[in-house]
């Protein structure tokens, strides 16, 4: 199978298999009217197997998603075909508008205008919880 | 502004100088008597509560001061479709301190960011009631003398026991402290408390269903009540919420100095023989929770004030 390369974008590799699509729905790709490629299982050395989305537009997009999403996954800007950027994304602190609460006693279940927020509290586990109500969010 | 949202927002060393106050007031109560002269406490009750409302404006009256508020969500604007924060900012022009009550977990921290007056949390759901946790500090400060080294024991519904939670907390601070959490399986205390306050502090505990066994062990039982606001499935509350009835039989081998609490209001968890033993502590512990209100009162404020 065939992917070009993108000319101008973003490409996120490494991401652990089976989570290309939740990132993409969390980053909100289906929104952009440029070419986006979720390539799955793609065979990986290191991985063994691996997701990859390439995005072939300047559009910035929420680092932030793809370290809540997967941490071990990388960011590699491309610019006129070329690699400039390989970032890693930590887990960040706060997860701000992403996710929402599903815990149906939180406020913020009953008002819209509340931002809904996030915070990191076992990093070794990946766990974060609302910042309103603590409940553990569904990663 | 300084607010009061969780317990474990207020340091052990602070907890101690407000039990100090509070003692304090006990002691001199005329001291303290005019001390909130002139000052407001709006009292937002979005959830209906005798004990803890009353307690605050006994508080705020015995502090020479004034309250304003209401009982329940339906005489509020949040009837009429209003938000928490413009609530918040709206008794921010009228008032100078607000206690309050909310069904929504998270809403008094809402309310806290949007204020321009310090806010208690008087109960967030099944999530915090600092205020109640602090009566129980004090309680168990004036009953045992101090924090370190009891054994606590935690009977009843452990699951969406707030106060639980809460109490549980504030202890893992203190040294030599052992928790038996007694409960039946369905209410057992949730895993992230176990993990991150208890395993995290190093705070030896014990999981049981017997609440006899266990009973010559402890130094403090604090009993709860199985609450039906917190089932989604009347089914479950009404096959759980006789799990625990403490009466004199079961007492007969605790410890002569056993403290015995619970936040109140009680079913039937507590037999009413109990109430005569010397060991029931439930109603003084409603008294110190006005006693330690009043010194949260008159520390936010003393706080806001700088």
């Amino acid at each position: 199978m065939k992917v070009d390369a993108i000319q101008n974008g973003i490409v996120i590799d490494h991401i652990t298999a089976g989570l290309a699509f939740r990132l993409y729905n969390l980053l909100g790709l289906d929104n952009l009217d440029c070419p986006v490629a979720i390539i799955k299982n793609v065979n990986s050395g290191k991985m063994g197997k691996k997701d990859i989305i390439k995005i072939d537009s300047k559009h910035p997009i929420n680092f932030d998603v793809v370290g809540f999403v997967d941490p071990k996954a990388t960011i590699n800007l491309i610019k006129d075909g070329v690699l400039v950027e390989k970032m890693s994304i930590d887990m960040p602190q706060k997860l701000k508008n992403v996710i929402k609460c599903k815990n149906p006693r939180c406020i913020t279940s009953v008002e819209q205008e509340i931002e809904h927020i996030f915070e990191l509290t076992d990093k070794d586990n990946k766990v974060y919880r609302c910042l309103y109500c603590e409940t553990k969010a569904d990663i | 502004m300084r607010s009061l949202i969780d317990i474990i927002d207020l340091t052990p060393q602070e907890i101690n100088e407000m039990i100090a106050t509070a003692c304090d007031i006990i002691d001199n109560p005329d001291k303290y008597s005019q001390k909130c002269k002139g000052k407001k406490l709006a009292t937002l009750f979005f959830e209906p509560s005798t004990r803890t409302r009353l307690s605050f404006e006994a508080a705020m009256y015995e502090l020479g001061g004034n309250v304003i508020g209401f009982s329940e969500a339906n005489s509020s604007s949040a009837a009429k479709g209003e938000s928490v924060a413009d609530t918040a900012k709206t008794i921010s022009c009228y008032a100078d301190i607000i206690a309050m009550r909310h069904p929504k977990e998270g809403a008094p921290f809402v309310a806290a960011q949007n204020a321009t007056i310090p806010v208690i949390n008087a109960g967030d759901g099944g999530h915090n009631h600092p205020t109640q946790t602090l009566a129980d500090l004090l309680t168990i400060y004036r009953e045992k003398g101090g924090f370190d080294n009891l054994t606590v024991g935690f009977c009843g519904d452990l699951k969406f026991g707030r106060t639980v939670h809460s109490l549980i907390n504030a202890l893992s601070r203190y040294s030599g402290i052992k928790v038996v959490l007694i409960s039946p399986e369905e209410l057992k205390v949730p895993s992230y408390v176990k993990k991150n306050v208890l395993q995290a502090n190093d705070i030896p505990y014990i999981q049981t269903t017997n609440l006899e066994e266990v009973m010559p062990q402890l130094d403090v039982l604090y009993m709860t009540r199985v609450q039906r606001e917190r089932f989604f499935n009347e089914e479950d509350y009404l096959r759980l919420k006789d799990s625990y009835i403490l009466d004199l039989p079961k007492l007969a081998n605790a410890k002569s100095d056993l403290c015995i609490m619970h936040p109140l209001p009680r079913v039937n968890e507590i037999s009413v023989a109990v109430d005569s033993d010397p060991r029931a502590c439930y109603f003084k512990q409603v008294l110190n929770g006005k006693y330690m209100r009043m010194a949260l009162i008159l520390k936010l404020l003393e706080e806001a004030a700088r």
